[in-house]
C-alpha cells in the first residue's frame, strides 16, 4: 500500500513490458549489426509509409480531421473521469460487469480470477497493446492458463517465443522464410511441405486457429475505443479472427486502457476515419465489431470489463504530457521515424516502441525506469507530422528530457555532462566569455594539421569522430572577421 | 532594410564563411547588415538536451541583444526553430512570463534565411552564379518546424550556371540531431549513411543546405569516406557570383577541411567591393553601443 499521498502510481517494476533490460543505444547497437532485421524493416516501413501518405492525400479535409480529433481528445482527457463513470453505468446497466485495475497486477489478478471462475484452462485473445502491457499471458500461465494469440502476427511471435516489435505489425523484424521456419518448428500438425509463399502460410495459421476458435469458451480482447453514452467496446482489426473471439466464446474478458474512452458514438466518426488511414494505409479497415454489454442468445453471456489505469492517471497529472494519452495507437508515427526504421522495436525495451514509445512508457514507468528513451529521437519531427490526434512527440521527448536532468539533479555527483552542460551556459551567456572560448578552440587547429581535417577526438567527442570527421577551427571566426572589416566588435 | 544578423555559435566559431556569405549576399541586395556583437548562443543544445534551467540565462541574453532590431535573420533553420519555438517555453519554464512575452516578440522577427529572402524581401533571383552539380537537402527543422517549403529551391533554381539535382528520400533526417549524434552514435550513423547513399547516388559535387549543423554532420562522413564530394551552405550558393567565383571554390565549404586564414581574407576583402560605401558607412554608425560585460 502507498503512502505516498496525492501523487498517482507509476506502472509497477517487475511485471508487463514497459521496461527494458538494456538501454536504448546498447540495445539499438544489436539491432543496427543485424543485417536480416534492416531489410525487413526498411522494405516494411516504405511500403506502409508510401500507402498511408496515399491514402491520406485523397482527403481534402485530412488537416481538420486531424485537428478535430485533438479536439475531441484533448476535451476527453479534461474530463476523463465523468467519462469514464458514464461507461461503467452504462455497461452495468447492459448486463457487463465493470471492474476497475490499478496497475498491471491488480488487472492481471482480476482477469486470472475471472477465467479461473469459467473452470478453463486456456483462453483466446485477440490483438491487445494493453494485454501485452501488463503481461497478462505470463500471469496466465504462471495460473495454469493458455492463452492463445489468434492475430496472425501476434501468433508468429508467440509461436517464435519472440516479443512484439511494432504496435499494428508485432512480427514485422520477420520475412516470409522466418514465419515459415517458425510454424513448421513450432506448429504442432503443420504441413511439411509448407513453402513461404504468403497465400500458404495464411492458410496453415487459419487452419490452426480455426480449431482453437472453435473450441474456447473464453476470450480476452482489448478495446481501441469505448462509448461513454452507449457503453459500447470497439475493436478494429484486418483479419477476422477479432470476431471469431468477440462472438463465439461464452464469456469476453476485455481489458482497455482508461484513456481509451470517447464521450459519444459520434466521436468514431473522426477516428474510424483518422485510424485506418494512419495505421494500415487502408481507407477502411475489414472488420470494426462493436458490442454492448451483453445480448440473450448472441454472442458471449458473460462479459468483464477490466479498466487500467497503471500510471496513466500519473500520465494525466502532467498537463503538457499528458497529450500522450491522445494516442490511438495507430502506429503511423513508427513507420515514419528514421530511428525506428533503422533498430526495430525490440530496441525500446517495451511493447510500446517508436516515437510514441519513448513518450509513453517513461511517462507510465516514470521516467528514471526508462531514462534513455526520451534520448532516442533526432528530433526530426516526422512523427507530429504523421500522428492523426497532432500529438506534439518531439516536444514532449525535449520535456521528458528536462524531467530526467532535474530528476539527476538531486545526485550528489553531477555527470561529466552536466558539469560540461553549466559551464556551457556560463561561457555563453556572456560574449567576453564566449569569445575567449572561441579562442581557446582554436587549438583545435593543431590536430588534424596536415590533413586539414580531424579524424579522432577524445571521449566523449570520440564518438563523433567513430564515424565522421570534425571540423578544423578556422584561423579567424565571423566575429574576428567583422571586428577587422568593420572595424567594431 | 536594416537586418540584424544573428550568425549562431556553430557558425561564428566553426563555419565564419557561411556568416560572411550571408553578409555578401544582404549587401549585394541593397541592404543594411548589423552585427550585435554582444550574441552568443541561442541555447538549443541545451533545452534538446534537457539542460532547460541551464538555457534559460542564454534566452535572456538573446532576447537582451536582439530585442532592439525589428528584422533579424539566422542562416539556420535550426536555431530560429530554437528561437522561435522554445525561448518563450524556457522563460516560462523558468517562471518568467515577461521574458517569455518579450522572447515571443523577438522570435516573430526572426528569420531563416531563405524566408527572409523570399518572405520578407520578396526575391527569388539574388543573382547568384554558381557552375556546379548540387543537391539540396531540406533540415528538419526548416521543413517539419519553420515549414519554409520550397523556398530555399525557388532561390536555388534561380542561380546561374548550376544544375540542380533531385535527392531521393530528401525529407528523411540525416542523424544529426545535435547530441543525439554522440548519444546514439550508432543509430545517428546509420541514418547518416543512407543520407549519404542518396547524396552521392545524385552524382552531385555539392551538397547543399540551410543548417550549418546538418552540413557538419553530412560533410564530415562524406569526408571520412574520401568521397570527393563537398558540402556547402546555401548562403555561400547564394552569395557566389561571376566575380570571385573561383577563389571561391577552393575554400568557401563546409566540408570538414578549412584552409589557413590568408586564403579566407582574401576571400572577404573580394566580397566586401559588394557592399557599397555608404552602407559599409551606415553599417558603422548603426551597430548599438557595445554592451560591455558589467552591465549585465
Amino acid at each position: 500500500m502507498s503512502t505516498n499521498l496525492g501523487m498517482p502510481a507509476v506502472a509497477p517494476p517487475g511485471v508487463g513490458h514497459l521496461r527494458g533490460t538494456q538501454s536504448f543505444p546498447d540495445a539499438a547497437r544489436g539491432a543496427l549489426a543485424d543485417s536480416q532485421l534492416r531489410r525487413n524493416l526498411g522494405h516494411a516501413t516504405r511500403v506502409i509509409r508510401t500507402k498511408r501518405a496515399s491514402v491520406v492525400a485523397e482527403l481534402p479535409d485530412w488537416e481538420q480531421l486531424r485537428l478535430a480529433g485533438e479536439a475531441l481528445k484533448t476535451a476527453t482527457m479534461a474530463r476523463l473521469d465523468e467519462h469514464l463513470e458514464r461507461l461503467e453505468r452504462e455497461v452495468t446497466a447492459r448486463g457487463g460487469v465493470v471492474h476497475w485495475a490499478r496497475d498491471a497486477n491488480d488487472a492481471n489478478a482480476i482477469v486470472t480470477r475471472l477465467v479461473q471462475e469459467t473452470g478453463e484452462t486456456e483462453v483466446v485473445k485477440v490483438k491487445s497493446m494493453a494485454t501485452q502491457e501488463i503481461g497478462l499471458n505470463e500471469a496466465l500461465e504462471a495460473a495454469g492458463i493458455a492463452a492463445h494469440e489468434t492475430d496472425l502476427a501476434e501468433l508468429i511471435v508467440q509461436l517464435g517465443h519472440d516479443q512484439p516489435s511494432h504496435i499494428l505489425v508485432p512480427a514485422i523484424h520477420r520475412n516470409r522464410a522466418e514465419i515459415r521456419e517458425i510454424f513448421l518448428r513450432e506448429m504442432p500438425g503443420v504441413d511439411p511441405a509448407l513453402t513461404s509463399e504468403p497465400r500458404r502460410l495464411a492458410m496453415a495459421a487459419r487452419a490452426f486457429l480455426r480449431e482453437r476458435f472453435l473450441r474456447a469458451k473464453v476470450a480476452i480482447s482489448g478495446a481501441n475505443f469505448g462509448v461513454a453514452d452507449t457503453g459500447t467496446l470497439l475493436v478494429v482489426e484486418s483479419e477476422g479472427n477479432g470476431r471469431m473471439c468477440l462472438t463465439l466464446p461464452e464469456t469476453l474478458i476485455t481489458v482497455m486502457g482508461i484513456e481509451k474512452v470517447v464521450p459519444t458514438w459520434q466521436d468514431l466518426e473522426v477516428f474510424l476515419q483518422l485510424l485506418p488511414r494512419s495505421s494500415t494505409g487502408e481507407r477502411m479497415n475489414p472488420y470494426t465489431s462493436a458490442w454492448t454489454g451483453v445480448t440473450p442468445g448472441d454472442g458471449p453471456q458473460t462479459f468483464h470489463l477490466v479498466l487500467l489505469d497503471n500510471g496513466r492517471t500519473a500520465t494525466l497529472a502532467d498537463e503538457v504530457g499528458r497529450a500522450a494519452l491522445h494516442c490511438i495507437r495507430c502506429s503511423a508515427c513508427l513507420n515514419v521515424c528514421p530511428v525506428y526504421e533503422r533498430t526495430g522495436g525490440h530496441a525500446y525495451g517495451s511493447v510500446y516502441p517508436g516515437p510514441i514509445g519513448a513518450v509513453l512508457s517513461p511517462q507510465l514507468t516514470g521516467v528514471e525506469d526508462n531514462a534513455s528513451l526520451p534520448y532516442a529521437s533526432s528530433l526530426c519531427g516526422a512523427c507530429f507530422d504523421a500522428c492523426p490526434v497532432r500529438i506534439d512527440i518531439p516536444s514532449l521527448l525535449v520535456r521528458l528530457r528536462a524531467q530526467h536532468v532535474d530528476a539527476q539533479r538531486a545526485r550528489s555527483v553531477p555527470s561529466a555532462e552536466a558539469l560540461s552542460m553549466a559551464a556551457a551556459s556560463w561561457l555563453m551567456s556572456s560574449p567576453g566569455r564566449f569569445a575567449a572560448a572561441e579562442k581557446a578552440s582554436r587549438l583545435g587547429r593543431l590536430l588534424g594539421r596536415s590533413a586539414g581535417r580531424i579524424s579522432t577526438l577524445p571521449p566523449p567527442l570520440s564518438a563523433w569522430t567513430g564515424s565522421r570527421d570534425a571540423p578544423r577551427p578556422p584561423a579567424e571566426t565571423f566575429r574576428e572577421w567583422w571586428a577587422r572589416e568593420r572595424g567594431t566588435s | 532594410m536594416r537586418i540584424a544578423l544573428f550568425v549562431t555559435c556553430l557558425a561564428d566559431a566553426l563555419y565564419p564563411q557561411v556568416g560572411r556569405a550571408t553578409v555578401t549576399l544582404l549587401e549585394r541586395l541593397g541592404h543594411e547588415v548589423v552585427f550585435p556583437a554582444a550574441q552568443t548562443c541561442c541555447g538549443q543544445m541545451h533545452v534538446n538536451t534537457g539542460y532547460q534551467r541551464e538555457a534559460l540565462p542564454l534566452v535572456r541574453h538573446h532576447v537582451e541583444v536582439f530585442e532592439p532590431y525589428d528584422v533579424i535573420v539566422a542562416p539556420s533553420g535550426s536555431c530560429v526553430g530554437s528561437v522561435r519555438h522554445q525561448h518563450a517555453m524556457v522563460a516560462r519554464g523558468g517562471g518568467d512570463g515577461a521574458l517569455a512575452e518579450r522572447a515571443e516578440r523577438v522570435g516573430a522577427r526572426t528569420y531563416e534565411l531563405s524566408e527572409l529572402l523570399v518572405d520578407v524581401l520578396g526575391v527569388e533571383d539574388v543573382g547568384a552564379y554558381y557552375p556546379h552539380r548540387v543537391t539540396y537537402h531540406p533540415t528538419c527543422h526548416s521543413l517539419r518546424m519553420l515549414r519554409v517549403g520550397d523556398k530555399p529551391l525557388r532561390l536555388l533554381r534561380h542561380v546561374r550556371g548550376m544544375t540542380l539535382l533531385e535527392l531521393p528520400e530528401a525529407e528523411q533526417c540525416c542523424g544529426f540531431g545535435g547530441t543525439f549524434a554522440i548519444k546514439n552514435a550508432d543509430t545517428s550513423t546509420a541514418m547518416l549513411a543512407d543520407k549519404m547513399r542518396n547524396v552521392l547516388d545524385t552524382g552531385a559535387e555539392v551538397t547543399t543546405a540551410g543548417d550549418a549543423s546538418c552540413l557538419m554532420h553530412i560533410g564530415g562522413g562524406l569526408s571520412r569516406l574520401r568521397s570527393g564530394t563537398r558540402t556547402v551552405h546555401l548562403a555561400e550558393i547564394l552569395a557566389g557570383t561571376e566575380v570571385g567565383a573561383t577563389t571561391e571554390l577552393a575554400s568557401e565549404t563546409l566540408a570538414p577541411r578549412q584552409l589557413d586564414a590568408p586564403a579566407e581574407h582574401t576571400v572577404g576583402e573580394q566580397r566586401v567591393e559588394f557592399a557599397s560605401e555608404s552602407s559599409t558607412q551606415r553599417l558603422r554608425e548603426a551597430q548599438p553601443t557595445e554592451r560591455s560585460e558589467g552591465e549585465r
